[in-house]
């Protein structure tokens, strides 16, 4: 017990290693994929995300050009924003909010 | 059956156990006599799944086998699909492949360590093992964009390259880990308290290891030197690596065996980002797979085994998984009989068992 004892009182004087967290947040590194973001203003419909995406949680339809995500199905992979042609998609550091409703 | 028995069910809810599994423990007053297993809570049918996404989708179902060893098994499946199309991998990606694989190790160790405290009341070294830990998924949180299930490995190389402002970031991090380590490392191993609960405790005999076909740290404590990465996948053989052997194969074995690795994957993550060559991290893969391959990668907790039988089309035709949980079973049931009540949480945590992965 005396080897912890020495740990134990160290951490007294240092600093806590956690964080208030909805006071304080900590910034997203810049990688870091959090959510999904779509910008589709420039989308040619080419379906080429919901192709490759492996949970199957884009729908488009070329012809009532509707694009729809299905964000509680997302994994968050970021495989269609890297095969996104016109870039439409982007991966966002910040995660998504807490919802009430599915 | 005589008076004095009694029959206990262990799990498949138990505050020491972090996942379903059911022990029927057989009492003889506080003695365990027999261990009867119950299993096939958590099945998903991961592999099933195969039949119906295309292979590059695959990767990312086979990263939710495991929650903590996620890289590794996105590693095994996509060099059991390079095998079997006959794919060279950039050198590059073959280091960062080493890079991920041994972050996740250290945190997966990490993870165990201070459950495996926690399992006999040592709450504060429990804090005190995840408060390190947090550096270490910081360190894959900014250098692959996720905590755990990071999503990097790709059949033909890795998606993300890391540069030189990461490398640094994570080499001085590591400095920390190191150290903060260094000042747990004689409450791990030396310390009274927790030599009292684990020493001569769930004794596993080599031998008995050898032939039950325990895999990973349980073989290794038993003295039986044995690890799938000296046979130099991925870039562990340019690396050079040297198995931890303990030679009592009791819980205190284990533990110490655990500790000594997350120091050497520290040295292994240091080693591949100063070999690490400059150049391309993946190929174009062409073409479609067809034939089949049998891959073996060392996870945290042991041998990871993945068959894989591809037919010429899109998906695979077959794919089947043996996880080092599974093979571990066996000798949790060796360990068991004869041992006290008291004693049974902190034995089945030393397997490390991960039952999501066991039964997908």
């Amino acid at each position: 017990m005396v080897e912890m004892i020495k740990v134990i009182l160290g951490n007294l004087f240092s600093k806590p290693a956690t964080r208030g967290y909805p006071l304080v947040k900590r910034e997203a590194f810049n990688r870091a994929r959090g959510q999904l973001r779509a910008d589709l203003n420039n989308c040619s419909y080419c379906t080429l995300c919901q192709k490759k995406c492996p949970s199957a949680c884009i729908n488009v339809n070329k012809a009532t050009k509707s694009w729809e995500l299905d964000a509680f199905a997302c994994v968050i992979c970021g495989i269609c924003a890297e095969v996104c042609p016109r870039m439409c998609l982007s991966m966002d550091g910040e995660y998504r909010q807490p919802v009430y409703t599915k | 059956m005589a008076d004095n028995r009694r029959i206990i069910p262990f799990g498949p809810q138990h505050p020491v156990l972090p996942e379903p599994i059911q022990l029927q423990l057989v009492l003889e007053d506080e003695k365990v006599v027999e261990a009867i297993p119950g299993l096939g809570y958590v099945h998903r049918g991961l592999e099933k799944l195969v039949k119906t996404k295309d292979i590059n989708q695959m990767i990312y179902v086979v990263e939710r086998v495991c929650g903590i060893c996620s890289f590794q098994h996105a590693l095994t499946y996509c060099q059991g699909i390079e095998d079997i199309m006959d794919i060279q991998v950039p050198d590059r990606s073959r280091f960062l492949r080493v890079f991920w694989a041994e972050l996740h190790r250290i945190h997966s160790h990490l993870l165990w360590l201070g459950l495996a405290v926690e399992a006999f009341g040592f709450e504060s070294l429990f804090m005190h093992t995840w408060r390190i830990r947090e550096k270490i998924m910081d360190m894959l949180d900014a250098t692959a964009g996720s905590r755990v299930i990071i999503s990097t490995c790709i059949i033909g190389g890795v998606r993300r390259d890391i540069d030189s402002e990461l490398t640094k970031f994570v080499l001085d991090g590591l400095v920390e880990v190191e150290q903060d380590l260094k000042k747990i490392e004689k409450v791990f191993l030396k310390d009274y308290t927790v030599k009292k609960r684990s020493v001569g405790i769930g004794v596993l005999s080599g031998q008995e290891a050898y032939q039950l076909g325990a895999v990973g740290p349980m073989l290794r404590a038993s003295g039986v030197k044995q690890d799938v990465r000296m046979s130099g996948y991925a870039a562990y053989e340019e690396i050079g690596f040297e198995p931890v052997v303990e030679q009592d194969g009791d819980c205190y074995a284990r533990m110490a065996i655990r500790f000594k690795e997350t120091l050497l994957s520290i040295d292994l993550v240091r080693k591949a980002l100063t070999m690490m060559p400059e150049g391309e991290i993946s190929i174009k893969i062409i073409g479609k797979p067809q034939g089949e391959t049998l891959v073996r990668t060392e996870q945290p907790r042991g041998e990871l085994t993945y068959y894989l039988k591809a037919d010429g089309t899109d998906h695979l035709e077959r794919m089947h998984i043996r996880t080092p949980t599974f093979a571990n079973i066996p000798t949790l049931l060796t360990m068991l009989p004869g041992s006290q009540l008291a004693d049974v949480p902190v034995i089945i945590l030393t397997i490390d068992p991960c039952i999501s992965c066991t039964e997908r």
